[in-house]
This record gives C-alpha cells, structure tokens and sequence, in this order.
C-alpha cells in the first residue's frame, strides 16, 4: 500500500496584494517617491474638480430662459438652453428649420449604420453619403426648387454651418487630395514640380491666412460679374488648404504599396487610370483610412476659423451671444458648451478611427 | 495553305497619339500651358480691378508713414513708422509668442509623454485625461477662453490691481514686472557670458574626444552649466552689479516702466503651449515605447541604473522617432499663432494682413509678403530639423 500524495490547497494571496489594497500598494504607493506623488496629485484633482463639479452640476441653474432666473451661484446654464436654436441654426428663419432638422436625419441615417458590422449596404450607403446626401442637403437648406423658399447663404450658421463646411471640406478634399498625390509621385516632371509647388505652397501657409486670402483676394482675381458669396469663398480656401493636407496622407498609402502591384497591373495591360483605379487606389485607400479620419478631425476643429472672417458657425455664434450684455458675464458656460459640441464629435471620430485601424491592421501584420 | 504573314521583320509602328513618350510631353506642355494661362489672366484680372479700384500696386507703400499704434512692440514704434516698419514689429511678435510656445510646449509635452507611462495609476490617468480633452477641443476656442472667459473676466482694474510687493502688478491691461537697466560696465556680463558658450563648447568637444581615445569621462553638464551661468555671475558682482531696476508706477490711468506683457499674448501663449503639449506627449509615449523593451534589459544588464538607461539607453533612440512628427509640431504651433487676430494679440496677421492691409488696400503685396513669411519659416524649421534628424539617425553600414 502506497500513500497517495495529497497535496495541501494553496494558501490564498497575502491580504496585502488584493482587493482595493493590493492595487493601491501596486498602482499609487509603490514606492516613498510614488506615494508622495499620488497624495500631492490627489489632493490638487480633488481641489479642481470638487469646485468644478459643484460649478457645473450641483448649483447650477438649468430652468428660466431668461438673465434673471440665474440666481445660483453655479453655471448658469439657462444662458445655453434659451440660445440653443441660435446655437444650432444661426439665423435660419425658425418656421424652416425642419429642413436643417431633415439634412440632420440623413446624415444620421447615412452614417450610423457604418457603425454595425453587420449591416450589408454598407459600401453603397458610403457612397450616397459621398455624392447624392451633399446634393440633396443643399437643395433641402438653400432651397430655391420645388416650391421650397430660399434661403441666402449670410442666414446659415451655428452647428449646422460647422457641419457643412467640414462634410464639403471632406467630400471635395478627397478627390483633389488623389489627383494631387498621384500627381506628385507622376514621372512626368512637370506635373510632378506643380503637385509638390501647390502641395507644398498651402502646407506651409496657416489656413486663416488662406481664409483671408479668400476673402479679401479673390473677389480681385476674378473676372468682372462673376463673384463669390463669402461662404463660398471660405469654402475654396478650406477646400484647397485640406486638400494639399489630403494628399500627403494618400501619398503616404502609395508608397506603401509594392512595386509588383504596379507591375503586375502593368503586366495585365492595364493602362495608367485602370492600374491606379482597379490595383493600387483600392489598396492605398484602404490603408490610410486613420490618417484620413485624423485629417478629418483636423479639419473639423479648423473650421471655427471662419469665425475670424465672420462667418456664424457654431463658436461665432457663441462669441455673438455672450457679449449680449443683458446675459452678464457667461462667456464660460458658452465656451463650455461650445467645447463640449466639438469634444463629442471629435473624440468620437478618433475612438472610430481607433478602432477601425485595429481591424484593418489584422491583415497587414506579419 | 493560308500564308501566314510574315511579322518577324515587320517594324512595329504604334500611332503617334499611343506612343507614351509623346502622351507625356504632351500631356506636360498642354498642363504647362494652362497653368501658365491661368495665372496670366489671373494676373490681368488682378490688374484691371485694381486699376478701376484705384489701388496702387508695387511695394512703394511700405514706405508711406503708417499713422496707427500697435498695443505691443519690441522695437521702437509709433504712429510716425513705416508700413515697413509694421511688417517688422508683427513678425517679432510672431516670433515671439511662437518662441514661447515652443519653449513651453516641449517642456510640458515631454512631461506629458513620460507621465502616460508611469507606473502610478493616477498620473497616468491623470496626463490621459488631459491629453484627450485638449486635443479633441478647437485652438482657437481655447484661445478665446483662456483670454475672454479666464482672463479678461478675472483680473481687476488697473486702479485696484494685484499687488506683489510693490514691484509686480497684474490687472486688465497685463502683467508688470520690474523691468532690468543695464548700468555702466554691464558689457562685461556679456563679454563673460560669450566666453563662457564659447570655452564650454570647445569643452565638450575636447571631452568627447578624449573619451573616445581613452574612455575618461568628464562631468561635462556640470562644468558647461558653471561656464554658461557662473561666469557671467560672477562678473556681474565683481563689476559691483552694475543693473537697476525699473519699477512700474501707477501713472494716469495704466502703469508705465518696467516690463509690461500683455493678456492677449499671455492667454495666446498659453493656449499653444497647452494645446501643442498635448499632441507632443503623444509623439513622446509613442517615442518612449516605440524603443523595444530588450534594449532597457540588456542596459540593465550591463549594470546601468535606471537613469543611466534612461538617458544613456532609451532616450537616444527614442528620439530618433520623437524628432520628425516633433518638427511638424513646431511648425503647427507657429501657424497656428496666426490665430492672434482672434484676441487682438498685434501678430504678423494681425498687425500687417489687418491693420496695414485694411489702410493701404494694397492686398496682393500685403498676403504673398505674409505667406511668404510662414513659408520661409516653415522652411527654416524643417530644414534644421532634418539637419538635426540626420546627425541623430542610426548609422548603418
């Protein structure tokens, strides 16, 4: 008869590196230095946000739409709530903002089911967001076609007008930021030195230099008659800025991509577009999708620079309310509701642009 | 039997319009010509609306006197100057502010980028939190807060303005600082100042070579710091500290004397320095870690402490990656202090494509003399960084 070895259970892990204790001994106190720092740290996060959250949640005031309801100590946050309309619509005649509302709709409808991994027109639905959304978002807000009243371009503001002037941004910079990038790496040396020249050009120039070059140059450029209204202007100039931007990114997705993927195309006898359009955009494209979300995210925060040459987007509006002088002083709660918008849609966008990168790296890896 | 035509010594002739060489000098010489239409009529446009507007053309007018005050100068101005002279008062400022940034940027940016690595949980998540809410909000927003919402609401009138001792102020119109006079005799700081640069960075040199011949090591950071700093220290007791200093004083309405800096640049500075420091400790973290893990264990290894891995180890070849995305940074930052004119900060946008390009009307000379400026400092600071990038890069074989 043999004695089976029965070994004794495991003793549990010392009390000290478990639970809330063992991870602050392992993530705050590891070392004297460490603890010292954790404390300091500590107590200057709880000093700002105690006084912070108190200022924007708990003595705030949300009710009243007018100055007077303001009569806590906090946000006054009324300020925001009886501007809200101002903030989105700008100067939009109140009776039509369902149009906006209805361009709002589509975009949302356009884009949210890109988010599910399931859903099966996913490609078409990019594609409508890309050419007939602009077309008919445009009809819907300026109107002048079946029977809609129109709706001069000097009443389009706040959130909308930031949206619109990044989804233009966009949807031209695209193309041209292709053009651009295939342009600079042609053979052909004198379209090669006009790429990198307008490329370069706008790259090292700040855009609200271009935006003022828009808006004070061009009305002389042009021939007699024809003229731009400002919106349009800033328009080109974002459009032109962002597209030099665009094609640095593309370029970068062609030069990842393999000589033989030019060769073989060139093999199969395929003339230079087919090569480009069939073989190495599809590829380049879809490699630098983040770098053209980050683009995008870039050209977003950018757009507030039209306030400078006083368009109303969403900040224009906000810098307008504030110096009403019967609201007092609440420039913070505006600036925070503007930072808040654009906080949102950005982290957002780079949460998106995260994840689709992890999911694209897949096959690429070796 | 069918004959089989004989193709061998046939020569092959393509079309003229499919042979590519032709396609592509023609392709070129049909752009060409277009673009260079385009600008001709551009330019005729340009010519005639300015003649019926009545706009002079030419650089002339940088000469005409320029009738308008500028809130802050660091040369001598006044109405009286030139429009030339306006030119060169916004580009200081710009240089200025840019400078500032950068300084500050780098300082917090690399802080930044270490904290995300800590092991500590709270300042990691603390430097997250604010990497995230920073980036993701406009610039120029953040410029009108830190100015309109933190400053101009916050600070008193001059009449009842902060106080410190009797030498600092700080009110609505800027913060004042007593403000350094060079006395007779103060050439000699200078001249020690000089000397010191001068003998430290033969120093070095001597240093490096002298290691690699023998493997000496010598406390080169400390002997560098007592040439650069001690020296002229020194000099400037031995010379019976030969400086007074100018005390701003209540006159009127504002102070005058000593150093005056002004909210808008203070809330602009700020504002780059916080917003670009963000961007920055991404480029460090992304550095930090992108230096493979083997390379501290085989530091370690060898016997190094953690700070000799640090410094001797990790950050040399980390910077090998920080540098590029660093310069695009720095070039950023100094077009994004364009945005000036939003806070009225009297920058090279604001002063010269604003002010003088309103009076004078003449709007072409006035915006290519502008981009020209940030083009060439783009230049500058790419072409420095590349030279900088280039003697950092591993050498290979």
């Amino acid at each position: 008869m043999s004695k089976i070895f029965v070994p004794l259970p495991d003793l549990p892990p010392p009390s000290s590196t478990k639970g809330i204790v063992g991870w602050s001994r392992e993530n705050l106190f590891s070392t004297p230095l460490n603890s010292v720092l954790s404390l300091v740290i500590g107590l200057i996060v709880l000093s700002a946000v105690i006084p912070l959250l108190n200022w924007a949640l708990f003595s705030a005031n949300w009710a009243g739409s007018t100055p007077e309801s303001c009569t806590a100590t906090g946000a006054c946050w009324s300020f925001v709530t009886s501007r809200l309309d101002f903030f989105i619509y700008g100067f939009f005649p109140t009776e039509l903002t369902w149009r906006v509302d209805l361009v709002f709709l589509l975009l949302a409808l356009s884009f949210v089911p890109q988010f599910f991994e399931r859903f099966p027109y996913k490609a078409k639905l990019g594609i409508f967001s890309l050419t007939g959304l602009p077309i008919i978002a445009y009809f819907l807000i300026a109107g002048g076609v079946f029977g809609l009243d129109p709706i001069a371009t000097n009443r389009w503001g706040g959130l909308f007008l930031t949206l619109l002037l990044a989804y233009v941004g966009i949807v031209a910079s695209l193309p041209i930021g292709v053009v651009l990038a295939l342009g600079r790496r042609s053979e052909m040396p004198v379209i090669r030195t006009l790429c990198i020249g307008f490329i370069e050009l706008w790259r090292g120039v700040p855009l609200i230099s271009v935006l003022f070059m828009a808006s004070v140059m061009l009305p002389l450029f042009l021939p007699d008659g024809v003229s731009f209204d400002k919106l349009m202007r800033a328009l080109v100039g974002i459009t032109m800025f962002q597209s030099a931007y665009m094609a640095e990114v593309i370029r970068g997705g062609l030069q990842a991509i393999p000589r033989g993927q030019y060769e073989a195309a060139a093999a199969m006898g395929l003339n230079y577009w087919k090569m480009m359009r069939l073989v190495v955009l599809p590829q380049a494209l879809k490699l630098v999708i983040p770098g053209i979300v980050n683009t995008f995210i870039a050209l977003f925060k950018d757009t507030t620079l039209v306030l400078i040459i006083g368009l109303f987007d969403i900040l224009g509006t906000v810098q307008n309310s504030i110096q009403d002088p019967k609201w007092g002083n609440v420039s913070t709660e505006g600036y925070v509701f503007a930072a808040a918008c654009f906080w949102v849609f950005c982290f957002s966008i780079s949460r998106y642009s995260q994840k689709l990168e992890r999911k694209l790296h897949r096959g690429h890896k070796r | 039997m069918p004959e089989i035509p004989n193709t061998q010594n046939q020569q092959s002739k393509t079309a003229i319009w499919n042979d590519p060489t032709f396609r592509a000098i023609a392709f070129q010489v049909v752009a060409g010509v277009a673009i260079v239409w385009l600008f001709w009529a551009l330019f005729d446009n340009a010519l005639v609306n300015m003649e019926k507007r009545g706009i002079n053309t030419g650089f002339g007018f940088l000469k005409e006197r320029a009738g308008f005050g500028i809130l802050m100068s660091l040369i001598d101005y006044n109405e009286d100057y030139s429009y030339g002279r306006t030119f060169f008062v916004g580009l200081l400022n710009t240089v200025l502010v840019s400078v500032i940034g950068i300084f500050f940027a780098t300082v917090l940016g690399f802080l930044l980028g270490v904290a995300r690595l800590s092991n500590n949980w709270l300042i990691a998540k603390v430097a997250t939190v604010y990497v995230e809410v920073l980036r993701n909000i406009p610039l120029l927003l953040q410029i009108l807060f830190w100015y309109t919402a933190v400053l101009l609401s916050n600070l008193p009138h001059p009449r009842d303005s902060m106080n410190f001792n009797d030498a600092l102020f700080f009110n609505v119109r800027g913060l004042y600082l007593p403000g350094p006079i060079p006395e007779e005799g103060f050439f000699v700081v200078w001249m020690a100042f000089f000397i010191g640069v001068v003998s430290s960075i033969s120093m070095v040199k001597w240093a490096k070579k002298r290691q690699d011949e023998q493997g000496i090591q010598f406390p080169v950071f400390w002997t560098s710091v007592g040439l650069v700093v001690g020296l002229p220290i020194a000099a400037f007791f031995i010379m019976g500290m030969p400086m007074s200093l100018d005390y701003p004083t209540l006159k009127g309405f504002n102070f005058k004397g000593g150093i005056e800096i002004i909210p808008s640049l203070m809330a602009l500075a700020l504002a780059l320095s916080l917003y670009t420091a963000a961007f920055i400790g991404e480029i460090v973290r992304a550095g930090i870690q992108g230096v493979s893990h083997g390379q501290t264990e085989a530091a370690h290894a060898m016997g190094l402490r953690n700070g000799q891995t640090l410094r001797l180890v990790i950050i040399p070849q980390a910077m090998r990656i920080i540098i590029p995305p660093l310069t695009s940074q720095y070039l950023n930052l100094v077009k994004n202090s364009s945005l000036a004119p939003a806070i009225g900060y009297p920058d090279l946008v604001s002063v010269f494509m604003g002010t003088t390009l309103n009076q004078s009307g003449q709007a072409v000379e006035i915006v290519a003399m502008t981009m020209g400026v940030y083009l060439t400092i783009s230049l500058i600071i790419s072409s420095f960084m590349n030279w900088w990038n280039k003697k950092m890069s591993l050498v290979e074989r």
